[in-house]
């Protein structure tokens, strides 16, 4: 137990807990904005209770996600200053124009949005929720130009003994933040329509409010439906993007360790990473890894032996998490096929519906799954290729880390069980009664 | 020259987000003194409410701006202050939290639980800041590796202590005279009561910090050092803010609450710009050898970066004022009743 081993911990606790309510930022912000459009619209008084009722659990959620996002910025200082001092010149400046262009505007129209009903016309009311869902979704895509950086360096210079910026324009164009983009989205609206179809199914089985949980229901499985499709899709192209990329990564997720010409993919493989090979093989297509990695069936696939043993990333870990989040990835493709040829009979089908309430935690699984891989499968570095995990963290001492750590599980701790017991008791007791509304508006 | 003009940047962005978050931070740390019953209380998370998010963002961006044009600053000021730092940083998620989450459930325990929470983590950053931000003006020790050779308890030394006295007065002062703007009856009574003698706290302990400042601090070097030509506007922000001081207590007395609080604006943002001035050209002067220093010509980023971030900056941030000076304007009016009534106010 050093620094270093502490901070890691600390900083996957801490992003991983963060990572919990982004999606659902991500993706609900867009679904009540396009509710909110709906009933700007046709009028239809329905679509305000939608947008109302799934906003107060968005506004819960939001609030997680912005003041676990500050401890996140500040731990690069505090925890990673080695890291900071060597590059800051590019990482630091895009997380500052993150906030500048994106993270201002969300957090400022968040509470012009709710507290807004009563004062703001339907129009203008609408105009606020889509300036929070475009600046989220526009913050989204600055955190991940960052975290593409780290991934796959672009753009940079080796100089005055650090990275310094030489193509602005390289960076932010990286490819490698394109792909990011596109599967973390994808990943955050699953989640969303994943989330609103639970909670849906859960007033469906009981028979309450179906009008307006149907239509709940078949906005979030149109969302999570297209980006299922998108995400199986992408993430195919995302093997190439790696191995091309990272070619540590992709073996140690594939667990292949000797270099093979048209490696094959085999469905089960149980890893044995003390001995450097795998217990099990079984089931080979043959040069399905290739054709993945390379777009050629006989291409070949460097394995993790033929990398210099510091090179390589804890292969179990990077294994696994990657077998999650495809398996899921394909579960939901599935899942959100059946709810489209269910959509007009849902609720005639309890049992498809009981699913659908119990799959709530799945995308959860899925994303975080996701940036295991991501972040996991990039070590030992915390810049790829350019910097060293183990040379980032900050001279600080043990006991230090050993606090705050503990400070950290203990706090969100309270905090992820305050913000379950809130959302769930919000989600259960449903949408206001249509009769208190018109009173409301009497007095 | 870029990477001053960021020095300049950098401690407006500071002031800015010690103005704005000033006002919260206060309101929460009285709510014990001021508030008599649940209705004064919600005003009182009203008042602040539709803000605090916003306010805090400017926290993020002056953080962000150090980590981008002053990288080895960012470093060792952010390691070396890391049990501050990390005690801010869980005072602001439970600050955060406190707000949008006590309105949600109608329950005595559920309120008074978030209501301590508030006042404690609203108390601790406004102290802890003062603090932080005193012992930069005096300088920390920090070795020629910028490892800082100090702990959390070497921060508590009289300056520091007297800065955090400073900080958490200006933010009383400030957050009082917004309730004041914000509320009516007699909670504004007490509000504006409490304002004026939390003022001449304020005085006291703002003249003693700045005699302090003469013993502890380099900062009047600046001041007087320089040729005239310089000398003339940065004198300016000390008298400024020693007249914003003045005006508070004078528009107190003829009971222009938005005046009064403006005023209050003045003396934050001057306070810290004065400090700031006093500083260039450091960002972190070390107690231990002058020469180990983090200054704007060896802890700045790149040219490149600077430039780029400089052209985001002035595209951005009078977006960034614009709109958030209309949701001021927006949210504006006194908290009323009709106001408490809403399902999504706090």
């Amino acid at each position: 137990m050093n620094a270093l081993f502490l901070s890691r911990f600390q900083f996957a606790a801490a992003t991983f807990f963060h990572f919990l309510f982004i999606p659902l930022t991500l993706g609900l912000s867009v679904l009540i904005a396009i509710m909110e459009t709906k009933y700007v619209r046709t009028g239809d008084e329905e679509y305000k209770r939608m947008a109302r009722f799934w906003g107060k659990i968005f506004l819960i959620n939001f609030a997680i996600g912005v003041v676990t996002g500050i401890t996140l910025e500040f731990q690069f200082g505090t925890n990673w200053s080695q890291y900071s001092r060597y590059v800051g010149d590019i990482f630091g400046s895009l997380l500052a124009i993150e906030a500048t262009v994106a993270f201002f505007l969300e957090s400022t129209f968040i509470a012009v949005w709710a507290l807004g009903w009563n004062r703001l016309s339907a129009k203008a009311h609408a105009v606020s929720i889509w300036l929070v869902a475009i600046a989220s979704n526009l913050s989204a895509v600055w955190i991940l130009i960052a975290n593409s950086w780290m991934q796959h360096p672009v753009g940079y210079v080796i100089r005055n003994g650090r990275a310094e910026l030489n193509d602005f324009l390289a960076v932010v164009k990286n490819s490698y933040a394109i792909h990011e983009f596109i599967h973390t989205i994808s990943a955050a609206y699953i989640l969303t329509g994943f989330f609103v179809m639970g909670v849906s199914a859960y007033h469906l089985l009981r028979k309450q409010n179906t009008g307006f949980f149907e239509k709940s229901f078949r906005m979030a499985l149109n969302m999570a439906l297209i980006f299922s499709i998108v995400a199986v899709v992408q993430g195919h192209m995302n093997g190439a993007k790696v191995a091309a990329a990272q070619p540590t990564k992709l073996a140690a997720m594939e667990s292949l360790w000797e270099t093979k010409q048209g490696a094959p993919q085999y469905l089960i493989v149980i890893p044995d990473e003390n001995n450097q090979r795998n217990r099990l093989e079984w089931g080979a297509i043959p040069g399905a890894l290739s054709l993945l990695a390379y777009h050629s069936t006989d291409a070949t696939v460097k394995g993790l032996n033929d990398f210099p043993e510091a090179d390589r990333p804890p292969v179990t870990l990077t294994f696994i998490s990657f077998r999650i989040m495809v398996g899921l990835g394909v579960l939901f493709l599935v899942l959100t096929v059946i709810g489209w040829l269910k959509r007009n009979k849902l609720e005639e089908s309890p049992g498809f519906l009981k699913i659908m309430l119990y799959s709530i935690p799945l995308p959860y699984i899925a994303a975080e799954a996701g940036w295991a891989l991501a972040e996991v499968g990039r070590q030992p570095w915390v810049v790829y290729g350019v910097m060293r995990t183990s040379d980032a963290v900050s001279p600080i001492a043990t006991s230090q880390v050993m606090i705050s750590l503990a400070a950290f599980v203990l706090v969100y701790s309270l905090l992820g069980a305050a913000a379950f017991f809130l959302i769930a008791s919000h989600a259960r007791r449903g949408p206001e009664p249509v009769e208190v509304e018109i009173q409301e508006r009497r007095d | 020259m870029l990477a001053s003009i960021w020095f300049i940047l950098w401690g407006v962005l500071w002031a800015v987000y010690f103005m704005l978050d000033g006002f919260d931070l206060g309101i929460g740390t009285l709510m014990p003194f001021l508030a008599k019953n649940e209705t004064d209380k919600r005003i009182m998370y009203n008042a602040m409410g539709p803000f605090w998010n916003g306010n805090e963002v400017w926290l993020i961006a002056a953080g962000g701006v150090t980590f981008a044009a002053f990288p080895t600053t960012y470093a060792v000021m952010f390691s070396g202050l890391y049990s501050a730092l990390m005690l801010i940083l869980f005072s602001l998620i439970f600050r955060g939290v406190s707000i949008e989450f006590r309105g949600k459930v109608d329950h005595p325990r559920w309120k008074n639980g978030w209501d301590i929470c508030l006042t404690v983590s609203s108390f601790l950053p406004a102290l802890l800041l003062g603090v932080a931000f005193a012992n930069i003006f005096q300088g920390i020790p920090i070795d020629e590796a910028g490892i800082f050779r100090g702990n959390l308890f070497s921060l508590l030394n009289p300056y520091g202590l007297l800065g955090g006295l400073f900080f958490v007065l200006m933010f009383l002062v400030h957050g009082a005279l917004w309730l004041a703007v914000k509320s009516e009856g007699d909670l504004h009574e007490r509000a504006a009561s409490l304002s004026s003698k939390l003022w001449l706290g304020l005085a006291v302990v703002a003249v003693a910090f700045l005699a302090a400042t003469w013993f502890y601090t380099r900062l009047y070097d600046n001041y007087l050092q320089n040729p005239l030509f310089y000398m003339v506007p940065i004198v300016l922000i000390p008298l400024g803010t020693v007249a914003a001081l003045v005006m508070i207590r004078l528009y107190v007395a003829k009971a222009q609450w938005w005046k009064a609080w403006f005023s209050s604006c003045g003396v934050i943002v001057g306070a810290t710009l004065f400090g700031v001035v006093g500083l260039y050209p450091n960002l972190l002067p070390s107690s231990l050898n002058p020469a180990f220093s983090l200054t704007v010509y060896n802890s700045s980023s790149s040219p490149l970066t600077l430039k780029i971030m400089l052209v985001v900056a002035l595209i951005f941030v009078p977006i960034v004022i614009a709109y958030q000076s209309w949701v001021y304007h927006f949210f504006s009016g006194k908290v009323e009743p009709a106001d408490l009534l809403e399902e999504e106010a706090y």
